[in-house]
């Protein structure tokens, strides 16, 4: 089985944020970027396929040239090959825009299936692996926490409120990522030695068939800022019955919570 | 502590790495946070190795990593070796102290000494962490100067018999093959004593107040026969096993700027969150004094090494270099270690901080592969030309 994993390259989620004076980006100051943690199980998803079933994982990202340490890091875990899909029009790519170039670059890729993390954290937006799903016209299934193979069909759990859902899939398929579905392997040494002479293709927009004009975000960000500093807590004091009533009569009254 | 780790790279000098070497760094970081750092102050506390780890070790490749892929090693430069080194140190000695010796005493000298037999049945096990490797070299009357050594092997027919006891000796107790150092009629030779051979026994040494998640053994042998096709054909000399112990200094150079980096992190983090006085300890030009002295040695720690390790892949390395980088290193580093532990104040001398495991485990790394003042001999003599450890003065009569 052929498996196209979609991958990320994002600030870790250590990274102390800062809004940029602009009020429009934000300030990451040294921030170490790494993989999108949700891409890496569906790296590892797309690594025991290919060793139970053959065929070779391609790992593929939409950003700048920074982004090939993502798909180097996923290279080291075992993937066969990438594609860094990289063009000045791709910027400032929204979700609809990435979905546009995903599915133009995976048209050109033997997949059999397609796997991305539930979300990009940073971004937050969980609209790309749907929307790259609705234009290739292929079944999607959304924040997976179980994989199994049934003939031509994958039988697929996934997080639900308060349960979970079992889903029977056709491939090709899209398949989003949630924890629990696998324990992604850290990358060997000798893994990291060979993703050196693995080779790394790079398209543009051209190579994609896509007019750059089409590519502007289709929102426009208006502001940015960091949640209020939460307010001090507040300790009652007095006997432990009026105490009681005065918690249950705030919880009710001021943090209606209750 | 729970915090992810945050190395001080004040220099900036993850320039100088390579993609592959930042790669190999991270990950070994990850994995000792994920699995080290949970476990190893119980580990510590227990006096036990954290053994179930030595697969995952070897999954990563992290036993000899800078030995060619044909024994199913990495083939990694000497850089990122290093970096391997100061990130499983960074979790505690044990770790690096383990992999120091499976890796540079054990699977480096059957490379280096051993016969392609001797290379083709140990080196894939030892790389696959399936087969445990110790040195024996250092004997209870035969430290700094391993040239007093008593251990003997004798010639009987085509075979050899050992007899002598080694001490100190880094995972005796759980080793499948022992690399033993003795006197021969030649003058000093290496064996491949396996485990289970009559006439050896490896007890576990007791008591240490140090390097408690590491196993030290004696290694005893009592007329333990050993066939031809053991000794390591090429080890000629004690320059042979002083050959390792070189490759193992050079480990623990790079191991302790890890340990002074972890030491160094949590203080910080303490002095930034303490309150004291109204306000964060952070705050006092003592505090303060303490940070910067410790930030300022492991930044020219972290430079020393780097140029170690170019040095090194270049192979124009100098031993006596490697011994003032030992030197160092280490002793900036137990420094850290103190200061940590004194800036954490009572807190630092909990298992819950890393301060003062580090330091007691550094007052065992301080002295052993080499203690300070011999490797400051060792420089000295690089210098002056004099060996002052070998000069003999006979003691005046009063």
């Amino acid at each position: 089985m052929n498996v196209l994993v979609c991958v990320k390259h994002v600030p870790d989620t250590e990274t102390r944020v800062k809004v940029a004076a602009d009020g429009l980006h934000l300030d990451l100051g040294e921030a170490n970027w790494v993989v999108n943690p949700y891409d890496e199980y569906a790296v590892e998803q797309g690594l025991q396929l290919k060793e139970k079933l053959g065929g070779e994982v391609t790992v593929i990202t939409v950003g700048g040239d920074d982004a090939t340490k993502s798909l180097r890091q996923a290279l080291a875990m075992g993937a066969d090959k990438a594609v860094l899909c990289s063009d000045p029009a791709f910027e400032d790519a929204d979700p609809w825009s990435t979905a546009r170039i995903l599915a133009a670059a995976a048209a050109k890729l033997p997949c059999d299936l397609i796997l991305s993390g539930k979300h990009g954290v940073g971004g937050d937006n969980q609209q790309v692996g749907s929307l790259l799903g609705q234009l290739m016209g292929i079944p999607v299934v959304t924040v997976v926490t179980g994989m199994d193979l049934e003939g031509t069909s994958l039988m697929l759990k996934r997080e639900i409120e308060g349960g979970t859902e079992v889903v029977k899939a056709s491939l090709p398929c899209v398949i989003s990522c949630q924890k629990g579905l696998n324990e992604p392997r850290y990358p060997s040494l000798k893994g990291i030695m060979a993703a050196k002479k693995k080779e790394i293709t790079a398209w543009k927009a051209a190579d994609l068939g896509l007019d750059p004009a089409t590519l502007a975000p289709s929102f426009q960000l208006k502001k940015m800022e960091l949640p209020p500093p939460r307010p001090a807590g507040k300790i009652l004091s007095g006997e432990i019955p009026d105490q009681v009533k005065e918690l249950v009569k705030l919880l009710h009254d001021e943090a209606k919570a209750i | 502590m729970a915090a992810t780790f945050q190395s001080p790279d004040f220099y900036r000098l993850d320039d100088l790495l390579t993609e592959e070497q930042k790669m190999t760094r991270d990950t070994v970081r990850g994995w000792v946070q994920d699995k080290v750092v949970p476990v190893i102050a119980s580990h510590y506390q227990a006096c036990t190795f954290p053994r179930d780890l030595v697969p995952e070790m070897a999954q990563l490749g992290l036993l000899g990593p800078t030995l060619p892929e044909a024994y199913g090693c990495a083939g990694m430069d000497q850089v990122a070796a290093g970096l391997v080194m100061q990130e499983l140190e960074r979790g505690d000695s044990a770790m690096r102290s383990f992999a120091s010796v499976q890796g540079s005493l054990v699977m480096y000298p059957i490379f280096t000494y051993g016969s392609e037999a001797q290379k083709d049945h140990w080196l894939p096990r030892l790389a696959r962490g399936e087969a445990i490797g110790c040195f024996g070299l250092t004997e209870p009357d035969a430290g700094s100067d391993p040239g007093s050594m008593k251990t003997r092997a004798e010639r009987r027919g085509d075979a050899w018999v050992l007899n002598g006891t080694k001490m100190w000796i880094t995972n005796g107790t759980m080793a499948d093959v022992a690399v033993v150092w003795a006197r021969t009629p030649e003058g000093f030779g290496g064996f491949l004593v396996e485990k289970g051979t009559p006439g050896f026994s490896a007890p576990e040494m007791k008591g240490k107040l140090s390097l408690r998640a590491s196993v030290t053994s004696e290694l005893i042998f009592e007329d333990c026969p050993v066939p031809e096709a053991n000794r390591l054909p090429a080890a000629r000399g004690l320059k042979a096993p002083l050959s390792c112990l070189n490759q193992a200094r050079y480990g623990i150079a790079w191991g302790v700027v890890g340990a002074a980096a972890a030491c160094y992190d949590e203080a910080l983090r303490y002095a930034r969150e303490r309150i004291m006085f109204e306000g964060p300890i952070a705050r006092f030009q003592l505090v303060q004094d303490k940070l910067v002295w410790m930030l300022n040695e492991i930044t020219k720690a972290q430079l020393l090494v780097w140029k170690l390790g170019k040095m090194k892949d270049e192979g124009t390395l100098r031993h006596a270099q490697v011994s003032l980088a030992k030197m160092n290193c280490v002793w900036m580093a137990r420094e850290c270690a103190r200061l940590a532990r004194d800036i954490e104040g009572a807190n630092g001398i909990l298992d819950e901080y890393c301060a003062m495991r580090h330091m007691q485990n550094l007052e065992s790394v301080y002295t052993y592969e080499g203690t300070h003042d011999v490797h400051k001999l060792v420089v000295g003599a690089d210098i002056t030309g004099y060996e002052a450890f070998r000069t003999v003065t006979a003691p005046v009569d009063r």
